[in-house]
């Protein structure tokens, strides 16, 4: 038995402390993270991931309050993943999702991990689809993720949730905004919040009108009307939520998932070896920067050239030259 | 790997004077630390449930109103009995130097009183964190 053994042992009991050094180790890429993951991988219940997604001060960690609230009252453990973007410059970053999340705080039947997207751009941080599965394997279900304040593009959340809620307010754009491509086209449930506010009828016009051109064979996604601080018009986003939850096929969804975990590996082994490669044959990232700048050579050249030596590893004449 | 100092900052207690909570946890933030605020008016076991959650190496607590006596010893005794003993402990806000040492007694690494600059509590951290690794 090793200590991933054990700890994987932990994690599934629900213990916090482990559940939180669990994700610690996944979060750092620590040496005994993929052992733990692998440890609990086959563990892991039937369960889902709801994201919640859009622009910062939307809304998104208030709303989110509300949804842990109703999925307590049935009775649900409820994970909580919230990324917060890191600096670019000195990769601190202030977490503070937890914050909107207060009447939660010392619920033990509620998890919440707040992280920093350590320089991960989707929205997500690198970590956040093994911390889920971490949760989800210590009987957190559902398990909720809140991606860092979104602009226009960061529509990663919509490959890792089962459901991906898009959070949006009025006065943040006329009706050519919503009908741009990206964030606009990920949401499974549309969620206008602040609908006390002005210009909520002029954003549901604009949402709605860009829906109708939806194509063909996406289902058109819902829209609810709320305020996350009043409560008003939280019945009928649940209601939406439910039906989406249910028409989902829990086979497939895991299935794609592994999928995307499998690709996500395969990118990061990949970077891996290939980094290694360069260092052997062409030396450090400062030495090949000076070939280049000294017209030795290009990116373009040595891109080839690994590729090339990649090509004949695999067909075992590594060593035939040029 | 990818290793960020964690550092959690609260305020137990009533008074909502947070302006040096924000303050510190920007300056920590800068530094590149990984800084979970949680806020005014959390009680000493809300405090302890989110450090042992997010499983931060520091606490640091901040309390304008004079009851750092009994809320500071508090939260470091949940953590303990939590088996979190080993989240290193510092306070600040306006704090009698005449308390310093009761709080030192119950676990406090360092109380920063006011007019101490930030760049003591960066280092402060900085410090503890080489000798915990």
């Amino acid at each position: 038995m090793t200590p991933g053994d054990s700890l994987a042992g932990d994690v599934t009991r629900g213990v916090v402390r482990a559940v939180a050094r669990g994700l610690s180790f996944v979060e750092n890429g620590s040496p005994g993270a993929s052992a733990l993951l692998h440890a609990l991988f086959p563990l892991v219940p039937d369960h889902f991931t709801i994201g919640v997604t859009g622009p910062p001060g939307a809304g998104k960690s208030t709303l989110l309050d509300r949804m842990i609230t109703r999925y307590r009252s049935q009775g649900s453990r409820v994970g909580v993943i919230a990324v917060d973007p890191s600096s670019p410059f000195t990769g601190g970053a202030l977490l503070g999702d937890r914050l909107r999340m207060q009447s939660h705080s010392t619920d033990p039947g509620v998890f919440i991990r707040s992280m920093g997207s350590r320089g991960h751009l989707g929205g997500l941080s690198g970590a956040t689809r093994d911390a889920a599965l971490l949760l989800a394997a210590a009987g957190y279900d559902p398990v909720f993720l809140e991606t860092v304040g979104v602009g226009q593009a960061e529509v990663e959340i919509a490959e890792v949730a089962d459901l991906t809620v898009l959070v949006l307010v009025p006065g943040a754009g006329d009706d050519v905004q919503a009908m741009k491509a990206g964030i606009m086209e990920i949401g499974d449930l549309i969620v206008l919040n602040k609908a006390d506010r002005p210009g909520i009828d002029q954003l549901e016009a604009a949402v709605t009108a860009s829906l109708d051109l939806v194509p063909r064979g996406r289902a058109r996604p819902g829209v609810a009307r709320v305020s996350a601080v009043t409560g008003e018009g939280l019945e009928d986003l649940w209601a939406l939520m439910d039906s989406h939850l249910a028409s989902i096929d829990p086979a497939k969804r895991r299935l794609e998932n592994t999928r995307r975990t499998l690709r996500g590996l395969l990118a990061e082994t990949g970077t891996l070896f290939a980094a290694r490669l360069l260092e052997r044959d062409f030396g450090t990232e400062e030495q090949i920067l000076e070939l280049i700048s000294n017209g030795a050579t290009t990116p373009y050249e040595v891109g080839r050239r690994l590729a090339r030596t990649a090509e004949r590893m695999l067909s075992g004449n590594e060593r035939e030259e040029d | 790997m990818d290793r960020r100092i964690r550092v959690l900052i609260g305020k137990p207690g009533l008074d909502g004077h947070d302006r040096g909570a924000k303050y510190i946890a920007r300056a920590l933030r800068d530094a590149g630390m990984e800084v979970i605020y949680t806020g005014i008016r959390q009680t000493p076991q809300a405090i302890a449930d989110a450090a042992i959650q997010e499983d931060v190496d520091f606490v640091g607590l901040s309390l304008l109103s004079g009851a750092h006596n009994h809320l500071f010893p508090e939260v470091a005794r949940i953590l303990r009995e939590k088996g979190a003993g080993d989240i290193v402990l510092f306070g600040g806000g306006v704090i009698p130097e005449e308390d310093i040492p009761g709080l030192q007694n119950a676990g406090f690494k360092a109380i920063f009183t006011p007019g101490a600059p930030a760049s003591d509590v960066v280092s402060f951290i900085e410090n503890e964190q080489k000798n915990r690794s």
